[in-house]
């Protein structure tokens, strides 16, 4: 079995942060894996503005956030990116199995760090009850279909949630001219940044329900419109508050959850709420020599802090495989 | 051209007579209102293999039961490369005073000629059930039910059938039959059939195809059940199909291990006049989960990945399998609730053998194709033979569904075998069936299946025409 000094699963932000600052570090061998053809991660679908204030001190769209980094992994001799490779398999002992076009790698790590990222809660996690027609998505799925395909999902949509994926994606069907008609919170605030409320919502006339929540989801084949009611201080419904909303698009936007299977099957702890590793620290795991770090660890609102507390992640698997910078 | 056989609907039962009757030199053809087989009623099966317990002994359904689970057991689990685990079942009781329940469920059982029916204690359980709650007080273990994935079962009855000569027809439903001299003209999708012969296994439309047919003699009304299936965190919460001591019109909220190992709980059971009333309820949601808590008191809220309802096609409490004498030729196959999906194969030969006593002649073939090649699942496999497979063939390496380890090639084989949906390749490959939901993977699904099928974004569908997923495609 080939012995790598680091490997790290994931080439979003959180990868590519740890990869350059291990390097930096002082490590010499560095494996990133990506599951996709390019590396980036999620930020490629990211292409409204926003990035970049704090780290680069100017505002980028996230494909140009990540391309600054990519262009620097893809220029370290130090760092071997593997795309379309799939880590199916993570021991105690720190031996990564990996899947892609042609081949079943196994290599042996001496420190593995997990950029894994995180996966949207879904519908039917709240869950919302009614039928199960098609033009029910996730924010990020829809986000993915329009800004990466060019699918427009719908005419009509309605937001269940106020995530910041869901209020930028509800900007980004109203650009498209998909009609907008609402994104409804349960919560009595907005779950997104308040930036995101203004220029997403507030610019373009999408009225927000707070403390509303979907009760009902119509429509046989393809959705039809959703039942909204209010909703009290302990989330039970208001009686005679309930109206209905005709669309045919429903996006939720109700939340993320770290991805975390890989340090699950080698035997870390997983808090069974948040999904994160439990650890003392961010960016530690319960496994010796596992690091996780961005999205895997704890669910961010800004990528900027990602690269921040990702680059400490690959300083951290430096002094833990004992070498220092150059 | 008239056919021998037309058989109407491509549910588990009808998919079952299509395979039984592909054995012999006859003409068939199989119509489904769907775009896929096991797109009605069997798709929101539970997958149990029931031994043949908690039917009366005189009933229908009660042989037919110990029958079909034979027959599942000791040749078609084999011919068609099936996923049959048989885990058994376990029927508890929370109060002592229900023994005498167990014990009558148990000779009733033997009498249908169910095998090695045990009543257990609490001490037996414990060794094997380690979650059950306190209240379990005994159970009944049945040792030859098993689980089994519904649709991948239809899917294999129907590709084996089409393999030995019967034809399939999607998207058919069914909107007229007269009368001809050889025997029936069935309008469906379109198009007009001719055959001698007319089996109707059209679930929860059953009562609607015999009327259309002549035969206006039963009614289904539909007992809607709602499914919630776990977390594959879960899979070991249960070794057996867990079930409480049955009510009179069900067999209550179950756990159900599953073969995809994601267990399930549910049904509830409750009357309703709509036929395409599949929606779930909070209600639904509160009984199901207090029933299964009631057995296993670790099953939580936040296990729940995924619900669905479904409709039984009740029709009085037995199955009707029939033929109509005031409409020669017509043999119903209605009222096929559970244990429809394990009576299917017994089914099916009976269903043969009304049709030979009324005088279609069977002759078999001289080659029919017994076998049916497994597809391969990346799921279920150990890594060494994965690695096997991508050598030769890339493909199985291109990772689509990272939740339930799918890969491309598997979707493509899914589609070759027929899936034209976003739900039949899920139902196929379990693609979009894990905990993300399809979140990651449903647009390189979409895009493998344009590859393969030719179609534009904006026609490809979750589950037929209706149900398109795109509304407009940008360059």
């Amino acid at each position: 079995m080939k012995e790598r000094q680091l490997v790290i699963v994931g080439g979003g932000p959180a990868g590519m942060a740890a990869a350059l600052a291990a390097r930096g570090a002082g490590v010499s061998d560095v494996l990133l894996l990506e599951r996709d053809q390019h590396l980036g991660g999620i930020l490629n679908q990211c292409i409204h503005p926003g990035f970049g204030l704090h780290h680069f001190k100017e505002e980028l769209t996230g494909p140009e956030y990540a391309d600054r980094f990519a262009a620097r992994v893809r220029g370290d001799a130090g760092i071997e990116v593997s795309l379309r490779s799939f880590a199916v398999r993570l021991t105690p002992d720190r031996r990564v199995s990996f899947l892609r076009p042609g081949a079943l790698e196994e290599v042996k790590a001496g420190a593995v760090i997990l950029a894994t990222g995180c996966r949207e809660r879904t519908r039917e996690m709240i869950p919302i009850p009614g039928s199960r027609p098609a033009g029910v998505y996730p924010a990020g799925l829809a986000q993915k279909m329009v800004n990466m395909e060019g699918w427009i999902p719908g005419r009509e949509a309605v937001v269940v949630g106020s995530g910041d994926i869901g209020l930028i994606m509800a900007r980004r069907m109203a650009l498209e001219g998909v009609k907008v008609k609402a994104v409804i919170e349960i919560q009595k605030t907005s779950r997104g940044l308040v930036r995101n409320v203004v220029q997403c919502l507030e610019d373009f006339g999408i009225p927000l329900y707070l403390g509303h929540k979907v009760a009902r989801i119509t429509g046989r084949d393809r959705v039809e419109g959703v039942d909204v009611v209010k909703v009290d201080e302990r989330f039970a419904e208001v009686p005679g508050s309930a109206f209905s909303l005709a669309c045919d698009t429903v996006l939720v936007s109700v939340g993320l959850i770290p991805e975390n299977e890989l340090l699950e099957m080698a035997g870390g702890e997983i808090d069974r709420r948040t999904n994160a590793p439990v650890a003392p620290e961010v960016n530690l795991t319960s496994v010796p020599g596992v690091f996780a770090c961005g999205n895997a660890c704890k669910v961010y609102d800004l990528a900027d802090w990602v690269t921040r507390d990702s680059e400490l992640a690959g300083r951290l698997a430096a002094e833990y495989l004992g070498v220092s910078p150059a | 051209m008239v056919r021998d056989v037309i058989i109407v609907g491509a549910g588990v039962t009808g998919a079952a007579i299509a395979r039984e009757l592909s054995r012999y030199r006859l003409s068939v053809l199989l119509l489904e209102k769907e775009a896929e087989p096991a797109f009605g009623v069997s798709k929101s099966n539970s997958g149990i293999i029931h031994a043949g317990t908690q039917n009366p002994p005189s009933s229908l359904k009660g042989w037919l039961c110990v029958e079909g689970n034979r027959l599942l057991r000791e040749e078609l689990a084999w011919d068609l490369g099936l996923d049959f685990a048989r885990c058994g079942q376990l029927i508890v009781v929370f109060d002592a005073a229900d023994l005498p329940e167990l014990e009558k469920i148990k000779r009733e059982g033997e009498a249908l000629g169910v095998k090695d029916l045990q009543i257990v204690d609490r001490r037996w359980l414990d060794a094997r059930e380690p979650n059950l709650g306190p209240e379990v007080k005994a159970a009944l273990y049945v040792p030859s039910a098993g689980i089994i994935s519904p649709y991948r079962f239809v899917y294999a009855l129907v590709e084996n059938a089409v393999k030995n000569g019967v034809q399939l027809r999607t998207s058919s439903r069914v909107t007229a039959v007269s009368r001809s001299e050889e025997g029936f003209e069935v309008t469906a999708g379109g198009q007009v059939w001719r055959s001698r012969w007319l089996v109707n296994a059209a679930g929860l439309y059953a009562d609607e195809v015999s009327a259309l047919a002549g035969a206006p003699t039963f009614t289904i009304s539909p007992r809607k059940g709602e499914e919630y299936l776990l977390d594959k965190k879960r899979e070991h919460l249960a070794n057996h199909i867990i079930f409480p001591l049955p009510s009179a019109t069900s067999k209550g909220v179950l756990i159900i291990k599953t073969s995809d190992g994601n267990p399930m709980i549910g049904p509830t059971a409750h009357d309703t006049p709509d036929k395409e009333d599949l929606s779930t309820t909070d209600e639904g949601l509160a009984e199901v989960l207090a029933g299964a808590r009631r057995m296993m008191p670790s099953v939580d809220r936040s296990d729940i990945i995924a619900y669905f309802a479904g409709l039984r096609p009740a029709s009085g409490k037995d199955f009707i399998i029939r033929h109509e004498d005031s409409v020669p030729g017509l043999v119903n196959a209605a009222g096929i609730q559970s244990p429809g999906l394990t009576s299917a194969p017994a089914i099916a030969v009976m269903v043969a053998d009304i049709l030979k006593k009324r005088g279609l002649e069977l002759v078999p073939k001289a080659e029919f194709h017994r076998l049916r090649p497994r597809p391969v699942h990346l799921f279920q496999i150990p890594l060494e033979e994965t690695r096997r497979l991508i050598e030769k063939d890339p493909a199985y390496g291109d990772i689509v569904c990272r939740c339930e380890l799918v890969s491309a090639q598997e979707v493509r084989d899914a589609v070759k075998h027929g899936a034209r949906t976003l739900d039949g390749v899920k139902f196929r490959t379990r693609a979009q069936a894990g905990r993300c939901h399809g979140g990651f993977c449903t647009t390189r699904i979409m895009k493998i299946m344009q590859e393969e099928l030719g179609l534009r974004v904006t026609d490809i569908t979750k589950r037929g025409p209706g149900s398109e997923l795109i509304k407009e495609e940008r360059k």
